[in-house]
């Protein structure tokens, strides 16, 4: 017998089927997918850019700070924008790579130890009107990288943006709606931003640092200096202010040698934006759902897919290249580090799907280059600036802004306002006596405090909360588990997620639980079973 | 021996906390064990219905619900009664059904007509040809309610321990007199399993037959939408509420029979379902079809063959009481663990029959019942993402 309210057998099937499917077409996307195709491999090169005024508006997937002019509104200009800016599409059009752009990729499903009725391991593609499935024989995750941002009095006002947000607005749309831009972090990231908006003819308000010298490298600095960037070491962010929901100054404070706000120091900055370049997560959502093994580097940003020499991750079909297998000032220095992985990749993944020997895929590597270039640990410099922010700015500042929740609620594990509940239980319970019970969970926390549970998918705040709770708990962030990603990894509409038609097999034996005819029925009489509906009108509305 | 207690709970789910709580404020001294944190697996991810009246423990169920948030000091975002949607005839059939085994045990219920219901519930279409209002039922947050059972069980001097696996039961003359973990050994005078999915695994040490069948089913939640007066509204083959921050979050359709041949729980994946989902409740809420899915998620739950759950004291060994919710243990928690609290203090329950829910009823079970009601996982390949082609 088998059961037909399970899902052996009705396993959603792909739309259709790609040998290589290379997510993210910047320059590791495009680099993995042109080899491969000229390996003679079928791929399909998928960008989620232009992404939707309404998803730019939710920094997702990165944080635009609503600083989008009005031609983002514009699809199709919005199209031939990012197709012109940048060329290396061409060459993966010329190389036969089919390209889709506009093109989110919400989900990666395979088969695992409890999913073993999917018929091949699959992505969950969507643009604006609809999603569908495509199943791969390989995938190559090449998704980029995310702003690092932390918070401060006022920065749910329009124009806080993170620096990879601004650098799309200014390279791939060419729609960045700031005049004056204050940059925040003068490491290879501020520098590089800072220099990029002037290029684009956006004026620098000037570069802050917490440090007390500048973290990029001298010549660049001094190129900005000469072009009268003004530069702000040992200084912090205290507050935004402007009128409602804008941002018109940043309040700045000096700090000293311990970090400690220096009273009397504050300086007001006319700006209308600020951008926060402390540093870059990878994007490793698809890499964790499809089960790749991540370690924590904390010289590669944080949480990274373990790959070999050809990166390749621990899962055998699916390769990581450019921005999420490492996201550091290495790759920013050396711009063609990424291009390098996405060659090898794009190589390994021909060979891997018999397209190539292995030897010539050896001669048309070429020589070695060091893939990840060696850079140093982050996460004690945005410590260093969270430190200072609490300091200047207090605890009262929303560490989540979809779910308003402060630093304090969060270090309290407080429940979310509306709540509205006090108790003298409640009142005693915090993160330290959590603690008690066993090591920092990130999800825990989120579940109970809510940070991180909103539309922006925790984009916003995912490395603030692990920070203050390692903060709290007196340790780093590496010894905080990643908290899960879980799809769709980009917020879709019900009506874009649902699939246009589903097999009958899913309509008729659809129940809301089990369908076991016994389990709801009253235990004092047998006669009354919640009967299993008739054939054609198989759905149990029931209450578990 | 590491240490012990007077009663050992193996699972720090809904049921061992709710146990754990009931037997610490009855002052008597508890240790909880889970291999993770607590409320991690199916008591961290189901649907918060409370609903059960047909349940041995449904009238146990409706009186405590209400008195939890201030029976343990913390929020449980429990939430009373529960509409339920029919876009056709048969729907309509089982909405009816759930509402009078309700009205057979003395809760009040209407019915309701389209303009009824748009009124209640503005998100429904012109497709809704009616539904029930039940002035009983509910639903609460489940991961709040497993946070508050266990910050509740410490209030009153309980212990837990997380991160703990427990791997044996050692039993001298009769009795189980100590539970091995991985962080050591702890003495008990009773042993409560409430170890869900894993539960036949301890049954199998004890050399009892529980015939249980685990499964992964998935849910989706949205952004929040504006809050509507009753948010536990459900209908159109899904379960779920709205939640009070105004999430909509449904579960519902085809679950996948897995198997669990040890103590560590598997990751829970979700699958493309989530589209399915996501297209019955735009179908619910036709209102709503423009919101924006933000998360979805897996559990895994346990079944036995009837659906109903298992809660007992053994007789050989005397001193272990077994609880497994076949798949419906969070509405029923605050019941179930005032139960299992009086069977590990007095040997019975005061306050309902636990006849229905004896494992004596498995008795004839053949051994290859999986097998036989297609209550089967599919034989395990390799993953197909993880094969070299
Ligand atoms: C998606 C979903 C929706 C649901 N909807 C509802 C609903 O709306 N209403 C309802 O009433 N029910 C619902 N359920 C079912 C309900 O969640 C479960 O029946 C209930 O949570 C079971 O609780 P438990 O404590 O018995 O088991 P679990 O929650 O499974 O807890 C068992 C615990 O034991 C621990 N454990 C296991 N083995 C060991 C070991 N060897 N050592 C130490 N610890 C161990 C585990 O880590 C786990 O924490 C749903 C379930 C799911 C997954």
């Amino acid at each position: 017998m088998s059961d037909h309210r399970s899902i052996a057998g009705k396993a959603p099937r792909p739309d259709q089927h790609i040998p290589l499917v290379v997510v993210g077409a910047g320059a590791a996307g495009v680099a993995a997918a042109v080899e491969a195709a000229r390996a003679g491999v079928e791929v399909l090169l998928v960008d989620e850019h232009p992404v939707d005024n309404d998803m730019m508006a939710m920094d997702v997937p990165l944080c635009f700070g609503q600083r989008m002019d009005a031609t983002v509104r514009n699809r199709a200009a919005m199209l031939e924008r990012v197709v012109e800016t940048n060329p290396a599409l061409a060459t993966a059009h010329d190389a036969g790579v089919d390209v889709q752009l506009g093109t989110y990729v919400w989900g990666a499903f395979v088969n695992s130890a409890t999913v073993q009725e999917l018929p091949a391991p699959m992505l969950g593609l969507a643009d604006d009107r609809r999603s569908w499935l495509v199943s791969f024989d390989r995938l190559v995750v090449a998704a980029g990288a995310r702003d690092v941002l932390l918070g401060f009095p006022g920065w749910e006002r329009a124009g806080t943006l993170g620096a990879n947000g601004a650098a799309a607005l200014l390279m791939r749309y060419r729609a960045l709606a700031a005049r004056r831009l204050l940059v925040i972090g003068s490491g290879v990231l501020g520098l590089h931003t800072a220099a990029l908006a002037l290029e684009h003819g956006v004026e620098i308000a000037g570069v802050v640092e917490v440090e007390a010298h500048l973290r990029g490298e001298a010549s660049e600095a001094k190129r900005l200096a000469e072009r009268g960037v003004p530069f702000f070491t040992a200084h912090t962010i205290r507050e935004a202010r402007g009128r409602t929901g804008e941002i018109e100054s940043i309040v700045l404070v000096g700090v000293d040698e311990a970090g400690t706000p220096v009273r009397g120091s504050e300086r007001e900055i006319a700006c209308d934006a600020v951008c926060m370049a402390v540093g870059l997560v990878p994007s490793v959502e698809l890499l964790h759902l499809v089960g790749a093994r991540l370690v924590f580097v904390a010289a590669l940003g944080g949480w990274v897919p373990e790959v070999d020499a050809w990166n390749r991750t621990s899962v055998a079909s699916v390769f990581a290249a450019g921005d999420c297998a490492g996201a550091h000032d290495g790759m920013l220095r050396a711009p063609d580090v990424a291009r390098e992985q996405g060659r090898v990749a794009g190589l390994a993944a021909a060979v891997s799907l018999g397209a190539l020997d292995r030897g010539q895929a050896e001669a048309r590597r070429g020589v070695r280059a060091p893939l990840s270039p060696a850079s140093s640990e982050m996460q004690s410099y945005w410590q260093a600036w969270l430190r200072t922010q609490i300091e200047a700015g207090g605890w009262e500042v929303n560490v989540c802004q979809c779910e308003e929740v402060t630093r304090r609620k969060l270090i309290e594990t407080k429940p979310p306002r509306y709540l509205k509940w006090e108790s003298p239980q409640m009142s005693a319970r915090d993160v330290g006596t959590l603690l008690r019970d066993g090591p920092i969970n990130q999800d825990q926390i989120k579940r109970l405090t809510r940070a991180g549970m909103g539309p922006c998918q925790s984009r916003r705040c995912r490395e603030q909360v692990g920070l203050l709770l390692a903060q709290a708990a007196g340790t780093t962030l590496d010894r905080i588990p990643l908290p899960t990603f879980r799809p769709p990894i980009r917020p879709l509409p019900l009506n874009v997620l649902w699939p246009a038609d589903e097999p009958a097999a899913m309509r008729e034996d659809w129940v809301s639980w089990f369908g076991i005819p016994t389990q709801f029925s009253p235990h004092w009489t047998a006669g009354m079973a919640v009967d299993e509906p008739t054939a054609h009108a198989r759905l149990i509305l029931s209450e578990e | 021996m590491t240490s012990g207690a007077a009663v050992v709970i193996v699972g720090g789910g809904v049921t061992g906390l709710s146990a754990g709580w009931w037997l610490a404020r009855a002052g008597v001294d508890v240790l909880v064990l889970d291999k993770s944190i607590v409320g991690w697996e199916a008591s961290g991810r189901n649907g918060g219905g409370a609903t059960h009246v047909g349940s041995p423990f449904g009238l146990e169920e409706q009186r405590l619900w209400p008195q939890m948030d201030e029976l343990l000091g913390y929020p449980t975002e429990y939430q009373p009664h529960r509409i339920g949607i029919a876009l056709s005839e048969p729907q309509l059939a089982l909405a009816r059904r759930w509402a009078e085994i309700g009205e057979s045990r003395g809760f009040r219920w209407e019915p309701l007509d389209r303009r009824q219901l748009k009124e209640l519930v503005p998100i429904v279409g012109d497709e809704a040809i009616g539904g029930t209002y039940l002035h009983f039922g509910g639903h609460a947050n489940p991961q709040r309610t497993v946070q508050a059972y266990a910050w509740a069980l410490a209030d009153h001097g309980g212990r837990i321990l997380q991160h703990t696996t427990v791997t044996g039961l050692v039993r001298r003359g009769g009795r189980v007199t100590a539970v091995e973990t991985t962080r050591g050994t702890f003495g008990a005078d009773v042993v409560v399993v409430a170890a869900g999915p894993q539960t036949g695994l301890f049954a199998e040490m004890l050399g009892v037959a529980l015939p249980l069948a685990p499964a992964r089913v998935e849910m989706i939640a949205t952004e929040p939408i504006p809050l509507m007066g009753v948010g536990g509204v459900a209908g159109n083959g899904l379960y779920g509420r709205q939640t009070l921050r105004g999430n909509l979050v449904y579960g519902g359709g085809p679950h996948e029979w897995i198997n669990v041949p040890d103590m560590t729980t598997p990751e829970h994946a979700n699958t493309p379902l989530v589209r399915n989902l996501a297209r019955r409740l735009a179908e619910l809420f036709p209102g709503a079809a423009h919101v924006r899915v933000i998360r979805a998620w897996s559990g895994l739950v346990e079944n036995t063959p009837d659906g109903l759950p298992v809660v007992e004291r053994l007789s050989n060994p005397d001193n272990v009481v077994i609880a497994t919710m076949s798949s419906v243990g969070f509405g029923l928690s605050p019941a179930v663990g005032r139960a299992i609290s009086e069977l590990v203090q007095h040997g019975r329950c005061s306050f309902a029959d636990l006849g229905a829910l004896a494992l004596s009823r498995f008795a004839g079970t053949p051994p290859d019942w999986r097998e036989r009601a297609g209550w089967v996982a599919r034989p395990a390949e390799v993953a197909a993402a993880g094969g070299d082609g």
